[in-house]
């Protein structure tokens, strides 16, 4: 049975159950950010942690990736890096756009 | 299943390279597979979220405010946000019963699996009407592409298309789901004993929450 199932990912429904949870707080908790009508960094900082957070749960635990090979998690979880280098060439370039047009329609 | 020393050179080499038993990931070729999709399916939505995040910051009209935008009124009150917290939590529900509905396929229990499985799907189902709620809505409030009553024009149009692409993610996931939790019981993967292709679909589904986490942190908490 063992040998049969080496290749699958096999793991207790409590473990999945107790992230279940986890994930029911943490989107509580970052809702509760709205509800609560949070400003500035406080809230932008809060938002950012719950969403890394669920995100983390997801992909390692719901998505197995913290069982997988280095190999796999490597060539899944690298390339996604390159996206925050156009995060910021994108940012840097639209708060260029903002402040022309202040300069020209404002 | 070793590696082959390939010494030809040329076409033969790159033939020969690419033909023989190579094999970097160590697991089923459907879920090195799926997961390559997924890494493709994360920079289409990384595009829609940056391109919305090109045109938030570069503005000067204000941009609509989403807690007041997807306020529903309950009972005479206000409540911010409702819709889309009760549409998050059944995402993270149904990426819970899918997660059981894996860990009874690896465990041969295929009538558990697949009503787990369809389970999720029903949920799945329930997340895309309460969206066409949500859309219908504001198309009667006057959101349209190209303009809304509260702000910048280009509310709209981020909101269609995050929002849209996502759902339209969620519905094939539907059909993916049901598909295979009828197969399933159909007797289909009875006679290999084999049910990875329950983790497989599972990925995807787990992929469509991932991304709502993203979509409601940036687009309606922000």
């Amino acid at each position: 049975m063992q040998q049969a199932q080496s290749q699958g990912q096999q793991h207790p429904i409590g473990l999945y159950l107790k992230i279940w949870a986890l994930l029911f707080v943490l989107s509580t908790l970052s809702y509760l950010v709205d509800y609560f009508h949070l400003e500035g960094a406080l809230r932008w900082s809060l938002i950012l942690i719950f969403m890394f957070l669920k995100a983390g749960l997801i992909v390692a635990v719901f998505m197995h990736m913290m069982w997988e090979r280095m190999a796999l998690i490597t060539a899944i979880l690298v390339p996604p890096l390159c996206l925050l280098v156009l995060i910021m060439l994108m940012a840097s370039e639209s708060w260029w756009t903002f402040l022309t047009r202040l300069d020209f329609f404002g | 299943m070793s590696q082959t020393d390939s010494k030809a050179e040329g076409l033969k080499g790159l033939i020969e390279d690419w033909a023989s038993d190579q094999r970097a990931f160590r697991v089923p070729w459907g879920k090195a597979m799926m997961w390559i999709f997924l890494l493709s399916d994360t920079f289409v939505f990384s595009c829609f979220l940056v391109g919305y995040m090109v045109v938030r910051i570069s503005v000067t009209e204000p941009w609509p405010l989403p807690t007041e935008v997807f306020a529903l009124t309950i009972s005479g009150q206000s409540i911010p946000l409702v819709l889309i917290a009760i549409m998050t939590f059944i995402l993270i529900t149904s990426s819970g019963t899918m997660a059981m509905a894996v860990n009874y396929g690896y465990r041969q229990d295929k009538i558990r699996a697949a009503c787990l499985m369809l389970v999720t799907a029903l949920l799945g189902a329930t997340f895309v009407g309460m969206q066409a709620f949500e859309w219908s809505k504001l198309i009667e409030d006057g959101v349209r592409p190209w303009g809304n009553p509260w702000g910048a024009a280009q509310f709209g149009a981020a909101f269609f298309m995050i929002t849209g692409f996502h759902g339209l993610h969620v519905s094939i996931g539907v059909i993916y789901l049901s598909i295979v939790a009828l197969k399933i019981l159909a007797g289909h993967y009875e006679k290999a004993g084999n049910y990875q292709i329950v983790e497989i679909a599972g990925l995807y589904w787990h992929f469509v929450d991932l991304v709502w986490v993203f979509i409601f942190a940036f687009f309606y908490l922000w």
